[in-house]
């Protein structure tokens, strides 16, 4: 190309330099192949190490590929509406995804760091806004910890009224899922009926709550306030309602032949893989492994209640979604054994040092008076020690590590955000998939932004 | 107590722990030979892997043997087919806190290491791309610090003039 002057080509070079700088997140994004590592170029492309050897070695990896054949694209940030700000960058050869990272950090907000200025009264209403679809599973996970070092323990109501809010919001939470993954696939009626029939349970949170999310509703030591009159009438109608609705859903997706289609056989992952990623959760089930921790490891009451453990087959995303949708008619069983069994009594520990007094007894006695002043100013002290628990969030194992000097404040507070992990799974479900798979891949991963970032 | 793998390095000190079956204490150089041996034992999933800095706390339990430092490393190991959790606590160091990467024997450590790297700043030798993930590329210290204040940075974008 004689005709092109040299002013040209260093002009265009500046731009392109200058366009990379300004969107570019440095070594955290994917870079060209020729700047990466071996290992790093083996984990973008889902290698997964087994027990005997690696199912793809990195050394396997074309790495003398010219990075004139390839592409590298931006995926998102999308809309929050869709699947939070997550950002995938990807390598294109033609329609087909070589090599896959997610670039994650854009809605981190320190809640971590927040949580050890924050006292252990006040630590719920932090946690809750991690996983901003299942807020009660948050708060569970957090107050489990608090008191596992405390030593409480719950008062039946406490522990049943909390199972029930916990699987209302699972069922809220597989609702949004299915919603957006309807969205993603270009079902928009599947998404109005998703958050039309969340709605139903939101509502109810906010009758029982006060808040329709980021509900601060379990605390430690209980829950915050009993169910309001006539709930189980509110509860048996959200059940009905929903189980009705499910089937609906069943013969709007499940049947179709078009979603199908964008779903069976896609990014599928072995259970091999999953458990090396340490991915838990509808993922791991997908693949055949009876994994859930209400059964396995229970906690609260689910031993006492009657429950199936949805496991796929394929670990596909079909599965995935029919995990899910199963998990919605289990959490409704579950839901209205906790209608019929709820017992009667105290709905929180009746420990002035855990738990506030009840409000009619600060009028009349000073040590009451004295009880919610320091629980609300200092707080409660906490003996010295660490402790990790674990609960079954709708998107997998939602752990908690909470290390304690014994002052009121957490000296450390760590969760282990099921979808922060999971995401690990998606440069190996990317690969060799088509770039319109991508989009199902994100979808039936389930990703909550503000989880992953915290 | 369930007791530690046949094939566990020497010099890994154990002890009770709360809501897992048992806390182990290896010294860094046997640190993931220890977890290897835990995985050859049927833990087969890493749960958990977060770095706790003690600065300033007043004294933690360690058992006998264990020379306490400012970082620790915490793994927790979950076997599903035993249905048991197991934690290994790994003394860190100091000054530059420094452990092996898990990375060769749970794959699934890649980002929870890049997360203890990002927000307290332990280095994990053999990671494939030790990288920040939360916090932006140019971001100086490290978060969960107990040395870093809170609010030191009121808000930071990335072509905006900062106080520092």
């Amino acid at each position: 190309m004689s005709d092109v002057t040299p002013e040209t080509t260093v002009r265009v070079a500046e731009r392109v330099e200058r366009l990379t700088a300004e969107t570019s997140e440095g070594p955290q994004g994917l870079l060209e192949r020729r700047a990466t590592e071996l290992n790093e170029l083996g984990r973008e492309v889902g290698a997964v190490l087994r027990g005997t050897g690696l199912a793809l070695d990195p050394r396997d990896v074309d790495v003398e590929r010219s990075d004139d054949e390839t592409m590298i694209i931006n995926m998102g940030p999308a809309h929050p509406s869709t699947h939070g700000v997550l950002r995938l960058m990807l390598e294109l050869d033609g329609e087909y995804v070589l090599r896959t990272k997610p670039v994650i950090g854009y809605l981190h907000t320190g809640m971590e760091k927040t949580g050890e200025t924050l006292s252990y009264v006040q630590g719920a209403t932090n946690v809750t806004r991690m996983d901003y679809l299942s807020p009660i599973s948050n708060e569970l996970g957090f107050c489990t910890a608090v008191e596992t070092l405390l030593g409480v323990e719950l008062p039946p109501r406490a522990v049943w009224i909390r199972m029930m809010m916990a699987e209302l919001n699972r069922v809220a939470s597989h609702l949004v899922w299915m919603a957006t993954n309807g969205m993603d696939l270009g079902s928009t009626s599947m998404m109005i009926y998703g958050f039309r029939e969340r709605e139903l349970i939101l509502a109810f949170f906010e009758k029982t709550t006060g808040l329709r999310m980021n509900t601060n509703y379990v605390r430690p030591g209980g829950v915050a306030a009993d169910l309001p009159d006539g709930w189980e009438d509110d509860v048996t109608v959200i059940c009905d309602t929903i189980l009705e609705r499910t089937d609906e859903y069943d013969e709007l997706l499940t049947g179709q032949p078009i979603f199908r289609g964008r779903m069976e056989g896609v990014a599928p992952i072995s259970a091999e893989e999953a458990m090396a990623l340490g991915v838990t959760g509808p993922i791991l089930r997908s693949t055949g492994v009876a994994w859930d921790l209400r059964r396995t490891m229970p906690y609260l009451a689910y031993d006492q209640v009657d429950f199936d453990v949805i496991v796929g087959t394929y670990g596909d995303n079909f599965d995935r979604f029919a995990v899910r949708l199963n998990e919605i008619r289990e959490s409704i069983r579950i839901v209205r054994q906790c209608v019929e069994r709820m017992p009667r009594g105290d709905y929180r520990v009746q420990d002035a040092k855990v738990t506030p007094p009840p409000r009619a007894r600060i009028d009349e006695s000073m040590e009451a008076l004295i009880h919610h002043f320091k629980l609300f100013t200092e707080g409660f002290q906490v003996p010295a020690g660490e402790v990790y628990t674990a609960i079954e969030s709708p998107r997998g194992e939602l752990g908690c590590y909470l290390v304690s000097d014994g002052s009121p404040h957490p000296f450390r507070m760590h969760v282990r955000a099921p979808s922060f992990v999971n995401l690990q799974a998606v440069p190996l479900m990317m690969r060799g998939g088509m770039v319109s798979d991508a989009i199902t891949v994100i979808s039936s991963v389930d990703p909550i932004m503000g989880e992953v970032d915290r | 107590m369930i007791p530690l793998p046949p094939t566990a390095p020497p010099g890994v000190a154990c002890a009770d722990a709360l809501a897992c079956d048992v806390a182990c204490f290896p010294t860094p150089d046997g640190y993931v030979d220890l977890v290897r041996a835990w995985r050859e034992d049927g833990f087969e999933l890493c749960a958990d892997l977060c770095g706790v800095d003690y600065l300033g706390h007043p004294g933690r339990d360690l058992p006998e043997g264990v020379v306490a430092t400012r970082f620790e490393v915490v793994v927790n190991l979950l076997s599903l087919e035993r249905r048991q959790r197991v934690r290994v606590r790994v003394q860190a160091g100091d000054r530059e806190p420094r452990v092996a990467s898990l990375f060769g024997v749970y794959p699934g450590t890649e980002a929870m290491e890049r997360e203890a790297f990002d927000l307290v700043g332990i280095l994990f030798d053999g990671h494939p791309d030790l990288t920040r993930i939360l916090m932006p590329e140019d971001w100086e210290g490290h978060p969960l610090r107990k040395d870093y204040a809170v609010g030191r940075v009121p808000v930071q974008f990335k072509e905006a003039p900062g106080p520092r």
